[in-house]
């Protein structure tokens, strides 16, 4: 999914690289007020968690696009749609920089992709299912499995989009292809990653309710378990 | 997050690149990547001068052609893309080797092959010469928002507890008498991912505590800051990289 250099020309590139800095700025503003003492380690844990995930490449050689996991819904769920965006984009920003994974030009549109599209498509279904489903883990589980799944599609649907809008080589009626292999492809991964997403939010939903941004609106009576661990609670 | 938190691509030295501040080094490699995507794919001969330009700053910089070389490879799966485009690509077509490839196609896998190397390399460079507690430091001098370094910093700095943790998981798995070979260790990898996270999570929480109570505000400590911002004559320095790139992509762009 991370776009390299080349493949987009510049002003497509430009346009979509203001479009995710105007979203960011509002995303820096909205998550500032999120950003709290209990939010803070988590989002930067998210974003470890996410990094860590996305170093898992599959190389799909048919298609000749390369697919891993996203983490967009998790972040959603854990950290909230305005933190979750950010944790993401700050992934990519690293990556871009330091590891070479996404041309730094191409910035704009992988953050629009993966941060943005991603992010938004999971936050809307989580927010729509959590009112819908039942109100138990496996509610929550069938949530966080198919607003992954969602946002992992919608995320590869942004490349073809921009593919369209400013591909350096006109694949004529292939383009009806390419949107197909990377939706089919990212089918499978989304699998994956709602997989993963669902163990993941419901294990933390079980012991520590109160660490799940989605849940937050839920229980506003529950009782809320010490965010300081015990006295000598080290392992 | 003091020393021994450097990661695996930085390599220790003191050469002229890596005494330049973060904020510089960043500015000027973001710089230079603009001015490779704007050049034009016909101007071959700018992606020589350009690879010219990566190659003085890696002699500079003291990092080997080897290395640099074998750690571009990571970008193989991300320009996998470029060797379809011959063959899916429209428009006339020329013979090579038996099979009938498109012109623009091989146009457009060269572009992204060469625009992708040199930006690749480009990062690599930075990476090899800045430690991550320095890029965080550049990039909050660079009036990068608070809420991002925050993120970051503690992106990096759980990074390490999360391989920390995965690692007791599995030593635990192993000692209660879990044997797992190749593929097979994912099974039980992936049913304690949970369990992983919010390790990791507690571990990371009682980080962030000791933090807090430490005198920690949002912000890394003012020592961090203070010292060596970069000087006029720095950015000087480091602005002949983007300033050769700019000027060969404005003659590529007037030349075609």
């Amino acid at each position: 999914m991370h776009i390299s250099n080349g493949i987009i020309d510049g002003p497509v590139a430009a346009i979509f690289a203001a479009l995710a800095l105007a979203a960011l700025t509002f995303c820096v503003l909205r998550g500032r007020r999120d950003l709290d003492d209990r939010l803070a380690p988590m989002a930067g844990l998210v974003a470890a968690f996410i990094f860590a995930v996305q170093m898992l490449n599959f190389p799909i050689f048919t298609a000749g696009v390369s697919g891993h996991l996203l983490g967009g819904a998790l972040a959603a769920l854990l950290v909230g749609p305005w933190v979750g965006a950010l944790c993401v984009a700050v992934v990519l920003v690293v990556q871009a920089l330091v590891f070479g994974d996404g041309g730094v030009a191409m910035l704009g549109l992988n953050i629009t992709n993966m941060a943005l599209l991603g992010t938004a498509a999971a936050y809307l279904l989580i927010a729509l299912l959590l009112r819908v489903l039942p109100r138990t883990n496996a509610g929550l589980a069938v949530t966080a499995f198919v607003s992954a799944l969602v946002s992992v599609v919608v995320a590869s649907q942004g490349f073809v989009l921009e593919y369209w809008l400013g591909g350096t080589t006109d694949l004529g009626g292939n383009l009806a292809g390419l949107a197909g292999t990377m939706a089919g492809v990212h089918l499978l991964i989304g699998i994956g990653e709602g997989l993963i997403t669902a163990t993941t939010v419901v294990t933390v939903a079980k012991v520590r309710p109160d660490l799940v941004y989605a849940l937050r609106a839920r229980k506003p009576a529950a009782p809320i378990t010490p965010a300081v661990p015990a006295a000598g609670g080290a392992r | 997050m003091g020393a021994g938190h450097a990661h695996v691509l930085y390599r220790e030295s003191t050469s002229p690149v890596h005494r330049l501040p973060p904020e510089v080094k960043i500015t000027a490699m973001v710089l230079f990547t603009v001015a490779v995507v704007a050049t034009p794919r016909e101007a071959y001969w700018a992606f020589g001068g350009y690879a010219l330009l990566v190659a003085a700053v890696a002699a500079l910089a003291r990092v080997g052609p080897r290395w640099l070389l074998g750690r571009a490879l990571i970008e193989l799966p991300f320009v996998l893309f470029a060797f379809a485009l011959p063959f899916f690509g429209t428009g006339d077509r020329v013979e090579v080797a038996g099979l009938g490839l498109s012109v623009d196609g091989l146009h457009g896998a060269w572009n992204i092959l060469a625009k992708g190397t040199l930006g690749v390399l480009a990062s690599l460079l930075l990476a090899a010469t800045t430690t991550t507690r320095d890029l965080i430091v550049g990039l909050d001098r660079l009036r990068c928002p608070q809420v991002l370094t925050q993120i970051a910093t503690f992106m990096l700095r759980y990074l390490d507890v999360l391989v920390g943790e995965a690692r007791r998981m599995r030593v635990a798995r192993v000692s209660r008498g879990d044997d797992p070979r190749f593929l097979w260790q994912l099974r039980g990898f992936a049913a304690g991912v949970g369990a992983l996270f919010l390790r990791a999570f507690e571990r990371g929480e009682r980080v962030y505590l000791a933090m807090l109570s430490r005198g920690y505000t949002g912000r890394m400590p003012a020592v961090w800051q203070g010292a060596g911002a970069a000087t006029a004559g720095q950015w000087a320095a480091a602005a002949t990289v983007p300033v050769i790139a700019a000027t060969i992509a404005v003659v590529a762009v007037v030349l075609t």
